[in-house]
């Protein structure tokens, strides 16, 4: 069938998926409740949490820009790192020490994961690559709860939990502070990216890694250095959800809760997986406040798969995705 | 040929594929000093493979180097990285251009100075000088090379790895694709850089007509192996040159019945 034919269809099912919500909403009055400050304060209290599934979605979009991989790990990476830091904690009683050494940990990850899973893989189908990141999933969380315990660690790094009120509408301060934490890491990594000689090098590979090659960048380097990077956001995810549920092995899911994300905004664009994280936190947020009553309640699971499955219809490259160029 | 010591030279290399197929059967060639060379040949021949096995880009493709010697300037380089050749000033430029289609003409340039460690200035001067070479390039500095056309790809291409200062550019047919007019002009400036700059140029061409007008020598490859190689004046006059790459022959024109059997009368390889 044609591009055109499955567009018209598509637009026709969201079409239909849209009256029929409204009809439901129209249908059942005084089911749902509103009001505008309660609304912001869903909104807001979605956005915030929405920062959260960035941070996760962040560490795949460096490995992918950096060398076409899709890393299933990602989430055993985040699990990882936090596990390490809390167990490191304990044994040292510092918080800088241990992050630190946890910092030291991520580095010594990324290392053997390049020099022994990328670097015989090299050249290889990127659908090898995804099957070889999926066997480090079990890899790592397995070998993460061999050495660290596999019990359900609180983590307590001092960042204040408190909720307040501002016009009437309540947030939480750490929601604020992950807030704070990802506008900070995204600048940080816009800077390094766009400005460095490193960051350029890396969008170099991501762009043809054998040119690149060709041009003396050694792709080695470059894979240890972004394994790095990524290991290091999932370190701080790690933190920011460990301190909010406690770092345990649920942790290691959420990287499911960031595909949505990046299909959102885009495999490619760091701006892109922030956008992204917010439009979910925030539309899966409000889906169950305000839409949830009609299902039934806990429509929060599944809406942010149902809101990416619409991307791939209309936008499949994401909000933010590179163009794929085509010239003609 | 006669200079003292050539800058590359390649000694009875054999590249063999995944461990099984044998692609390059023993060749040996050199290129001096300030010299463009051609290597000719027809599709398969092992052009490519030979600028890839100088330039070790073979190995991420799986290919290996199992027999002989590759010198530059008389040091064995068998088997070192691709960055270390780079930094020692070899360096090639990919066929099919091979740009960085997200990154602009100038980051473009910029990542082809990677391995550079002489600071921001020195690049920078560079970088004009490489505009000066390709004046083109300047206007487009601003656009993605992913948008910008095929001759401008080249000469970003071919800008890029001047980027590292090489003494030696590996040029994997440069013509590809590109309109006869573009073909010439980039030619053009591969001379200028060779007469101006200093720098050596080592080219894999189908285009053999353009190939001889510029290169001093030429090497002809079939099946992985050469077999003839001279001056490019020598070649270009050469009677089985002309018939099989230049598409001319002494005796007007010819059908290709009577091509067919010639080539299979006289074969240059036993």
């Amino acid at each position: 069938m044609s591009q055109a034919a499955w567009r018209n269809i598509s637009i026709g099912v969201s079409g239909f998926i849209v009256l029929g919500l409204g009809a439901l909403v129209i249908a059942n009055p005084g089911k749902i409740f509103f009001s505008w400050t309660f609304f912001f304060e869903v909104l807001i209290g979605g956005l915030l949490a929405g920062t959260l599934y960035s941070l996760v979605a962040l560490g795949f979009v460096l490995i992918f820009k950096a060398s076409g991989v899709f890393n299933f790990a990602q989430g055993a990476m985040t699990l990882f790192a936090a596990l390490s830091l809390v167990r490191l904690i304990e044994i040292t009683n510092s918080i800088l020490l241990s992050m630190a050494l946890t910092v030291v940990i991520m580095m010594a990850l990324a290392y053997v994961i390049e020099r022994l899973v990328l670097r015989p893989l090299v050249n290889q189908d990127v659908i090898i690559m995804f099957m070889a990141t999926i066997g480090m999933t079990f890899l790592i969380d397995g070998f993460g709860q061999l050495v660290w315990g596999s019990d359900v660690y609180p983590l307590n790094l001092g960042i204040p939990q408190d909720p307040f009120e501002v016009q009437g509408v309540l947030l939480n301060q750490f929601d604020l502070v992950a807030g704070a934490v990802a506008a900070l890491l995204v600048a940080v990594l816009a800077v390094f990216f766009q400005k460095t000689r490193i960051g350029r090098a890396l969008r170099a590979v991501a762009d043809d890694n054998q040119a690149a090659l060709s041009v003396g960048i050694p792709l080695r380097h470059i894979w240890f250095i972004v394994w790095t990077v990524s290991g290091l956001v999932a370190l701080v995810a790690g933190i920011m959800w460990g301190t909010k549920s406690g770092v345990q092995f649920s942790l290691a899911l959420i990287a499911l809760k960031a595909l949505p994300v990046l299909i959102l905004g885009g495999l490619t664009s760091i701006p892109g997986a922030i956008i992204g994280g917010l439009i979910v936190g925030a539309g899966e947020k409000l889906a169950e406040v305000f839409i949830g009553p009609l299902f039934g309640g806990a429509i929060e699971n599944w809406f942010a798969y149902v809101l990416a499955l619409l991307f791939l219809l209309f936008r499949p490259q994401g909000l933010f995705g590179e163009k794929i160029i085509e010239r003609v | 040929m006669t200079q003292a010591a050539p800058l590359l030279s390649i000694q009875n290399i054999e590249v063999i594929y995944d461990h099984v197929i044998l692609v390059l059967k023993g060749v040996s060639l050199d290129v001096p000093a300030g010299g463009i060379v051609a290597i000719l040949g027809a599709n398969g021949a092992g052009k490519s493979t030979t600028l890839k096995s100088i330039s070790n880009l073979l190995q991420s493709e799986r290919g290996d180097v199992t027999k002989g010697d590759i010198r530059f300037r008389g040091e064995r380089i068998n088997g070192l990285s691709p960055s270390e050749l780079v930094v020692k000033g070899v360096i090639q430029v990919m066929e099919g251009r091979h740009c960085f289609p997200h990154l602009t003409v100038e980051e473009n340039l910029l990542a082809g100075a990677y391995t550079r460690t002489d600071g921001a200035a020195a690049i920078a001067t560079d970088i004009e000088l490489v505009y000066r070479y390709f004046p083109r390039l300047k206007e487009r500095r601003e656009s993605l090379t992913g948008y910008i056309s095929g001759g401008e790809q080249q000469m970003c291409a071919i800008g890029r790895a001047l980027m590292a200062r090489p003494k030696l550019i590996l040029l994997d047919e440069p013509s590809m694709g590109l309109a006869p007019q573009l073909v010439e002009e980039i030619f053009e400036i591969v001379k200028r850089l060779n007469r101006e700059e200093g720098v050596s140029f080592l080219l894999a061409e189908q285009n053999t007509t353009m190939a001889l007008k510029y290169a001093t020598y030429g090497y002809i490859l079939e099946n992985g192996r050469v077999v003839m190689d001279g001056d490019a004046a020598t070649l270009r006059e050469n009677e089985d040159v002309k018939e099989f790459y230049l598409g001319l022959s002494a005796g007007g024109r010819k059908s290709y019945r009577d091509t067919k059997h010639y080539r299979r009368r006289k074969r240059w390889l036993a």
